[in-house]
């Protein structure tokens, strides 16, 4: 492949990427039209009631008052030179408020991310050493609970265990609201972290396990790990070294391509357990009709997802040297 | 392995020793709602009240009764044919910047909450303010306007400094400092997380001698009422404000580690009621509406849906006001009488038993006061042969757009008092006020010229005892027309961890200034 070649690839990519985007963009504009009431029903159900004029005049603030299409043009004409608009209800432009609240969404996404992958392929792995073992049916069982348990009912039962009846853990939020000063902070953080991050973790966990089990039993049947044993490789190096470095391939790919849907996940656990991130500004957006918020974080995460697709392919050649060639 | 155990065990307890030993001086209250902004001069609604009454001073405040006590205002006095109120201000009030506070803020506050504030009838009659020297204020009126003294409560009006949020400091709609308050009241924003929490700090240099007493008020926002009452019974928050669910409220009151306050905010006046469009077949007819208040048996809502919590509402103003009308037709429960009323009225039952169906609307979060009200409803009128088909709003805005667009036969609603009833009253019912995509305005489309007179005359009349005959008559005559059937006053209380004093529990409720606010030695 020579450069212009490979430079035209890119180029490809990227316009692929950005119609995307606007695509996204277009679509949840048009999608949001389609809920009855406007924002300033919401402002003015809050405020006990106002006059006529003070709507008309709130309308008129936030261009609610121009014909739809007219509000998209502007809409995308402000994202295109990167202002996502401001943020009827929180009075704040969209943007400060994304980025107050995307460390705390990574933070958890982060973690539940990490625990799930880690915790999932060790329980698929020692399960696939004896498929028919008894801690491999005990993975299977836990897994299938793990996945078909939505994901707010094992949020509120660690919250009725762990905070409520054996109160270990805080019911919510990310920090105690009188916070700590220095290393206590940190710490104070975790003890927040715990349940939120086990319960998005959980489902995944389940995933995990699953996919690790069936990649391996299939890579360990393989040629090279009969070559590795009759080299008379110990077992824990044939299963932990050779057979996990293949066996890893579909997780990976799994994991960018669930980003997406562990940030979906991230917007039930957030609401859940009070967590100032993205996924709760989301939902409270929905309920007040605060568009720009709500399009502002579908974009952020749109934008996220290309990302994560984008680390994956790259993740891939690290791996897998065939890739690399090809 | 072990080592890491302890010593994560040790820095967890050196946190919560840290925090038990602040909770001396601060208080943490729980909310589900998120203020849009903190300027009560422009905005209403309680999120943004409990802040704006603590952040900025008003000319009056009310305790526990009806009659107004010096606040910035050290005397005020209205003129004998009601057209000017003079306010003397305390001398030496400064803002929480170092500026002082002079009459001509007063002024400026005044005009700025008759241009913005939602409830334009509050301070319409003003006609101008006027500053002699800079501790006196008269407001100038078109015609007397008794409601003002109530309107000068530090709910309604809080005294905003010019030099801030004046027009140099562009459209006020937009001043950062509506994020950012600056203001005289007992308390100072420190810090503000959109949608998580503000933290207001006490007042050094307040009007007030010795207060207030606490050094810090968190107010935590949660995304539902469910796990504040799960905070509040950890200990992890020390008060709730304006619960209302029965539920909720007889689970905490058996707990003894807190207080439930119940008995406040009489001037919000907070009524749950059931609305009907009066402009529309069969509910148009008067004695229809009557037929079906006739059917429902409200002690039974009130004892056993609502669990004996709420108090009864008989008609449009709060019972805790001393303008309200007890003795008012009761429309007690019988279906003999409803039915032949219907009969009467040219509905007779049909072949498959039934009369006519209605619709009743609420929104889906509107459980007992609401939901469960239209459920029973729909046994009760059953029972007379008229049938009622229940439609919940997925949320606030759907179900707001059905009812100011006269888009429903009955629904449930909840129309707050807001002080005098020329400011939250009135809208609901006189004909001048029936403008459609507005909610709460008179959504039911009633009119009655009778009942546009006497609130006319009421709004103006400055005699206590001919005001309070003139909102009698009204109270009489819309409880006969049935625009609405009055159902109960929504419970709204306060509950708070037992130690705590002083907690505000006047008439305003607890949006009012919490100066008095302290942990018992």
């Amino acid at each position: 492949m020579d450069t212009f070649q490979r430079l035209s690839s890119t180029f490809k990519r990227l316009l692929e990427a950005f119609l995307l985007v606007m695509a996204v963009v277009v679509l949840n504009f048009l999608l949001i039209q389609l809920a009855p009431g406007d924002p300033v029903e919401v402002i003015v159900g809050e405020m006990g009631g106002a006059s006529e004029e003070l709507m008309a005049q709130l309308r008129a603030q936030y261009g609610l008052d121009r014909p739809v299409i007219e509000q998209l043009g502007i809409y995308v004409g402000k994202v295109l030179t990167g202002d996502l608009g401001y943020s009827y209800y929180f009075n704040t432009p969209v943007l400060d408020l994304l980025l107050q609240r995307v460390p705390a969404t990574v933070l958890l996404v982060m973690t539940a991310l990490f625990l799930s992958v880690l915790v999932g392929t060790i329980a698929g792995a020692v399960s696939a050493k004896k498929p028919d073992g008894i801690g491999s049916h005990i993975v299977t069982i836990i897994s299938l609970v793990g996945y078909s348990a939505p994901v707010f009912w094992i949020g509120m039962m660690l919250i009725i265990l762990f905070a409520s009846m054996w109160p270990i853990f805080p019911v919510a939020g990310m920090y105690s609201i009188r916070r700590p000063d220095g290393f206590a902070y940190y710490v104070d953080i975790l003890h927040h972290l715990a349940l939120p991050a086990i319960t998005l973790a959980t489902i995944y966990v389940a995933f995990y396990s699953r996919l690790a089990r069936t990649s391996m039993i299939e890579v360990l049947g393989q040629d090279y790990i009969r070559t590795a044993r009759a080299k008379g490789l110990s077992e824990r190096k044939v299963v932990w070294k050779h057979g996990l470095k293949n066996g890893l391939i579909p997780i990976v790919t799994m994991v960018g391509l669930q980003f997406g849907q562990l940030f979906a996940g991230a917007v039930l656990v957030e609401t859940v357990f009070n967590w100032p991130g993205l996924g709760r500004l989301a939902y409270e957006s929905i309920l007040r009709r605060d568009y720009p918020t709500l399009l502002g974080i579908l974009l952020f995460s749109a934008v996220l997802v290309m990302i994560a697709n984008a680390l994956t392919d790259l993740a891939y050649r690290w791996i897998d040297p065939r890739i690399r060639k090809t | 392995m072990k080592h890491w155990k302890s010593f994560l065990a040790a820095t967890c307890l050196a946190a919560l020793g840290a925090g038990s030993a602040l909770a001396q001086s601060s208080v943490v209250i729980g909310t589900p709602g998120v203020p849009r902004h903190f300027n009560g001069a422009i905005q209403s609604g309680i999120y943004t009240f409990l802040p704006s009454a603590n952040i900025f001073a008003s000319p009056l405040r009310y305790s526990d009764s009806w009659e107004p006590e010096p606040y910035l205002a050290e005397s005020w006095e209205v003129s004998d044919d009601g057209l000017t109120v003079t306010l003397k201000l305390k001398d030496g009030v400064t803002f929480h910047d170092g500026e002082p506070l002079t009459s001509a803020d007063v002024a400026f506050s005044i005009e700025t909450i008759k241009e913005n504030h939602p409830f334009k009838t509050m301070l319409e009659p003003v006609e101008s303010v006027d500053t002699p020297d800079d501790l006196t204020a008269v407001i100038n009126l078109a015609h007397p306007h008794p409601a003002l003294l109530l309107a000068m409560s530090p709910t309604l009006m809080p005294i905003i400094p010019e030099h801030i949020y004046g027009p140099d400091n562009g459209p006020i709609r937009e001043n950062p400092a509506n994020l950012a308050p600056v203001g005289s009241g007992p308390f100072k924003m420190e810090e503000y997380k959109q949608g998580e929490f503000y933290k207001l700090v006490k007042n050094e240099d307040f009007f007030l001698e010795d207060k207030p007493k606490l050094d810090e008020i968190y107010v935590q926002i949660f995304p539902d009422v469910k796990s504040i009452l799960l905070a509040l019974e950890r200990g992890d928050i020390d008060m709730v404000t304006f619960l209302s669910s029965p539920r909720d409220l007889s689970r905490l009151e058996e707990n003894d580690d807190l207080v439930v306050e119940s008995d406040l905010g009489q001037a919000i006046g907070p009524i749950n009621w059931i609305a009907y469009n009066t402009k529309k077949e069969p509910l148009n007819k008067v004695e229809v509406r009557q037929a079906i208040n006739y059917a429902i048996d409200r002690d039974f809502i009130l004892n056993v849906l609502l669990q004996g919590k709420a108090p009864l509402a008989s008609g449009p103003i709060d019972p805790g006001s001393p303008l309200a009308n007890p003795d008012v037709e009761g429309y007690d429960l019988d279906l003999e009488k409803a039915a032949a009323m219907l009969d009467e009225a040219g509905y007779p039952v049909g072949d498959d038993g039934m009369r006519f169906t209605l619709t009743g609307d609420t929104t889906i979060a509107d459980e007992e006061m609401g939901r469960n009200v239209l459920q029973y409803m729909k046994a009760q009128l059953k029972k007379i042969g008229v049938g009622l088909e229940l439609r919940l709003a997925p949320d606030f805005p759907t179900w707001a757009k059905r009812i100011s667009n006269y888009d429903f036969d009955i629904t449930i609603d909840k129309v707050f008092n807001w002080g005098d009833p020329v400011i939250g009253v009135n809208r609901t019912y006189v004909s001048s006020n029936i403008r459609p995509g507005v909610i709460w305005s008179n959504t039911q489309q009633y009119e009655n010229p009778k009942v546009d007179q006497l609130l006319a005359d009421a709004a103006t009349e400055t005699d206590p005892a001919k005001r309070k005959a003139l909102y009698d008559e009204f109270q009489t005559i819309v409880v006969d027309d049935s625009p609405i059937y009055f159902l109960n006053v929504i419970p709204y209380s306060t509950v708070y961890q037992k130690g705590l004093t002083g907690v505000p529990d006047g008439i305003w409720g607890a949006v009012a200034p919490m100066d008095d606010m302290a942990w018992e030695e």
